[in-house]
């Protein structure tokens, strides 16, 4: 069984992004870059289910610039065994992203392809399910627990209320949640023999993929600050500053 | 241990700032089969860069003459300078300061960013065949039969209890025929190797400042790229050493900060709050008006100058740029020092490999040979002038040292005191009335500390090792008052239930590296020791 897990490189998640002047969207020049957390779950899952022997091999691709290659270096210092850059401009849309995802899925003929639940950035939580579109393959989202069972993907997905399970045939789209599992290190000597694993660099537009973008950002600004809280003495205070200040009871 | 990888190079040098990258680049120009492989605690290069920083850019020009070409950023040309002594309502401006003040004249110098001025060199040392790990920490060094073989990085994914975890991985054994320390002011495995070779024997003790700079951006109408900006005096009092600088460049962006001389002796000083209540000041106030703070971040720097530079070369290795002390004080600059001094020492390091020599020997002979040599024995006497007589005299010092001794003066002042010994009990101590934070130009600290985006995986031991906290009670907290509560300009230490048992709290998460509690600890009883790798400050584009 073969798994393509597409990585996504976005502003790590350490940083506090500041919304640029003009509003237009947030500053990310010169920002620390990563690899979106719920994809680093992903490869992790995708690394356990060869190293148990369900699977065979595990290849990362990445859609955008050439930095990019340092977010497939650090899968493949995680235990990915080869990767796919696919250049094009910066953070293309999710349409775009599983269109040339589909084309690389053609190409490489995966069983189950392995992607995060949604992207830290723009937080969409669409790319996954386009793919399954696109394809006409099954998907199990938002999952927290993934089996190989005779041939079989049986996903565990996190739902409002509980947990559901469900079984599907592969070829298959899965997405990851965040307790799938707890990423490991890329330990420093993972790191250095990553970078002598295969690592293959395509153009999106030799993949005869339209990245036009569709849609269209009108404003971005920042969540209002929050005034400072106050300390009440008592229970009766409290209530009377909710009834008369606060006015919500 | 022995489950431990280990690999081996021809150099191994720990710390990515530029006295480590123009070291790896210098060793592979001179020898391009040298292997040389240099790690950075940061999650990348840059990520805990605090620097002024308007730089010299002698060092450079050696290091790459088309510099230029190679579109080095250096991008903001010093335009205009501006030197104040503050009263508490005025600034007095110090006229024909290239001759009263010639270490601070900045003609043909550029305002950077030092971040984006290392990512750059990180670049370029790479294209040249530098092997660059970023967050990877140097923990430990490994010598055997007392030679430096290298170094070994942490263990990741060990538990605050000190237990292996599910994650655990164990660190990395980095060997090399020779190990470069180039870890910046006060580098937690230069002082093991100091003290394991005795390096500091017959120098005076290393003395320290510690700057806190923000990064602004301001109206473009009030931006005038390239103006410089110092001041003295107020708010510090006379004994105290320190100053603030605002300089204008990029665009639009404002690096404005101040530096606290660590041997002050007031427990009750804050220097984070001497930095804030700075900006209020008339000098300073407009500058700030209409702006908003982008970046926070601290950072301690080496002032001891020459007298304080210790023993460079060891078995194996060799100290480089503010690791071994090498920053000119009255300059502010330590940027185009630390370059010089990684030249030299790499080219001391091929020197001995083609000899199969143990030590770099020839690299503190290089240093007497150069002009980084002259520049700091020029510049000797200045900063402990200011330690005996107190700013006003000391300024005075300074003129009359620049102007009638030219920097020749035939004696050398000492420093008499570490950093830790200056403080004075805190019933002896005035204590300071901060003004409230307005946040509008001035913050409080949590805050401040947001916006260094630091962060360390909190499952793992506390990497500020207390080694007695027995000690923290009967000295820290009952004669001083927990100065580190004051110092640390992350909010890292906290003493807590102080109406009964009084007992300090560290909130290691927050640490910004800055290394002051090392330094300044009444009893050197704090160790800051390296956290799991990336942890710490992370810096962008900018700082
Ligand atoms: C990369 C990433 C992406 C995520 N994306 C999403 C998403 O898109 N949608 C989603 O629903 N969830 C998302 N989550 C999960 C979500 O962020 C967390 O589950 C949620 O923030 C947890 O909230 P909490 O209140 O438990 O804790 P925290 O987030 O730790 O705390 C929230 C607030 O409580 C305060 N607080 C904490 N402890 C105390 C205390 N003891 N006393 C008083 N105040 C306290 C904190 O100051 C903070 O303001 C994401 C998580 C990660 C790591
Ligand atoms: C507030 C302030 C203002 C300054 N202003 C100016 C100025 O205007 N002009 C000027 O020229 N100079 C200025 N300096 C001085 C200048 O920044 C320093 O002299 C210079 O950065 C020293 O270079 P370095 O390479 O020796 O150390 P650093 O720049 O400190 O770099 C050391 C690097 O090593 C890393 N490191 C440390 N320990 C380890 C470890 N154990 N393992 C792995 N990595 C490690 C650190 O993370 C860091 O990236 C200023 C300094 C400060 C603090
Ligand atoms: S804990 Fe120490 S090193 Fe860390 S920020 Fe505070 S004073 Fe600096």
């Amino acid at each position: 069984m073969k798994i393509l897990v597409p990585v996504k490189r976005v502003v790590d998640y350490n940083i506090k992004v500041l919304v640029k002047s003009d509003g237009t969207g947030v500053e990310t020049a010169g920002l620390k870059m990563s690899m979106n957390p719920f994809d680093e779950i992903a490869v992790e899952e995708a690394v356990r289910l060869r190293e148990k022997g369900s699977a065979t091999e595990v290849i990362a691709v990445s859609i955008g610039v050439q930095q990019a290659q340092d977010t497939l270096r650090t899968a493949m210092a995680m235990g990915a065994d080869r990767s796919i850059l696919v250049l094009s401009e910066e953070s293309p849309e999710p349409l775009a992203v599983a269109k040339v995802l589909k084309a690389i899925v053609e190409k490489e003929k995966p069983d189950l392809v392995f992607l995060g639940k949604q992207a830290i950035d723009d937080d969409m939580n669409a790319t996954g399910q386009m793919l399954a579109g696109l394809l006409g393959w099954g998907q199990g989202t938002f999952a927290s627990k993934v089996e190989i069972v005779d041939g079989r993907a049986e996903v565990t997905r996190e739902v409002d209320g509980g947990t559901e399970t469900v079984s599907l045939s592969v070829p298959a789209i899965v997405t990851a949640d965040l307790r799938l599992n707890e990423p490991r290190y890329a330990s420093l000597p993972n790191i250095m023999k990553a970078k002598k694993k295969p690592l293959e660099t395509i153009q999106a537009t030799d993949l005869g993929v339209d990245m036009t973008r569709r849609l269209t950002t009108v404003s971005v600004a920042e969540p209002p600050t929050r005034k400072a809280g106050i300390k009440v003495g008592s229970v009766a205070e409290l209530v009377e500053k909710l009834r008369n200040e606060a006015k919500v009871i | 241990m022995s489950e431990r990888e280990a690999m081996e190079f021809d150099v191994v040098i720990v710390g990515g700032g530029p006295a480590g990258l123009a070291a790896a680049i210098r060793l592979r120009q001179l020898n391009p089969e040298a292997n040389v492989c240099l790690i950075e605690k940061g999650s990348e290069i840059g990520a805990h860069i605090v620097s002024g920083a308007v730089i010299e850019p002698r060092a450079l020009e050696e290091l790459f003459p088309d510099w230029l070409e190679r579109g080095a950023p250096l991008k903001t040309p010093v335009t205009e300078e501006e030197m104040y002594f503050l009263t508490e309502k005025k600034g007095f401006r110090i006229p024909a300061l290239d001759r009263v003040m010639p270490h601070l004249a900045n003609h043909g110098n550029y305002v950077v960013s030092l971040g984006d001025v290392c990512r750059w060199l990180a670049e370029q040392a790479e294209a040249l065949g530098v092997e660059i790990y970023p967050g990877f920490a140097g923990a430990e060094v490994l010598i055997e039969k007392n030679r430096v073989v290298g170094v070994a990085t942490g263990d990741m994914g060990i538990t605050r209890d000190g237990e292996k975890g599910p994650n655990y991985q164990p660190g990395m054994e980095l060997r090399a025929k020779y190990t470069l320390f180039a870890e910046g002011c006060r580098g937690s495995l230069t002082k093991q190797v100091m003290e394991h070779y005795n390096l500091r024997k017959g120098v005076d003790p290393q003395t320290y400042g510690l700057g806190i700079k923000e990064v602004w951006e301001i109206p473009a109408e009030n931006h005038r790229p390239g103006l410089v900006v110092h001041s003295f005096g107020w708010p510090l009092d006379d004994k105290t050493y320190g100053g603030a600088w605002l300089y204008h460049f990029g665009e639009n962006l404002v690096s404005y900060g101040f530096v606290t001389g660590l041997d002050y002796e007031n427990t009750w000083l804050s220097p984070f709050d001497e930095m804030q209540r700075t900006k209020l000041h008339p000098v300073f106030r407009k500058h700030f008006e209409g702006g908003r703070r982008l970046i926070y971040g601290a950072r301690a720097l080496s002032e001891g100058g020459l007298q304080s530079i210790p023993r460079l070369t060891f078995p194996g290795g060799a100290l480089l740029g503010d690791s071994a002390g090498f920053l000119n004080t009255p300059k502010i600059k330590g940027t185009h020092t630390a370059m010089k001094s990684g030249m030299l020492a790499a080219e001391a390091v091929i020197d001995a490999m083609k000899a199969d020599r143990v030590e770099p020997a020839a690299y503190t002979s290089l240093v007497r040979q150069s002009w980084l040599y002259d520049e700091l024995k020029s510049a000797r006497n200045v900063r402990p002038a200011f330690a005996r007589w107190g700013s006003k005299l000391g300024a005075l010092y300074a003129g009359f040292d620049a102007m009638v001794l030219r920097g020749k003066a035939p004696w050398t002042l000492h420093f008499k005191h570490a950093d830790n010994e200056t403080l004075k009990p805190a019933s002896l101590c005035t204590p300071i009335a901060y003004p409230k934070p307005d946040n509008k130009i001035t913050f409080d600290k949590l805050s401040s500390v947001f916006l260094s985006n630091t962060n360390h995986e909190e499952d793992q031991p506390v990497h500020l090792k207390v080694r007695n906290m027995g000690l923290w009670k009967t000295v820290n907290w009952d004669v001083f008052r927990s100065p580190e509560s004051r110092y640390c300009p992350a909010a890292v230490y906290e003493a807590v239930d102080t109406d009964t048992e009084a007992r300090l709290v560290i909130n290691s998460q927050n640490c910004v590296h800055c290394k002051t509690c090392d330094i300044k600890d009444p009893t050197q009883n704090i160790d800051w020791c390296t956290p799991e790798g990336a942890g710490g400050p992370n810096y962008p584009a900018g700082m």
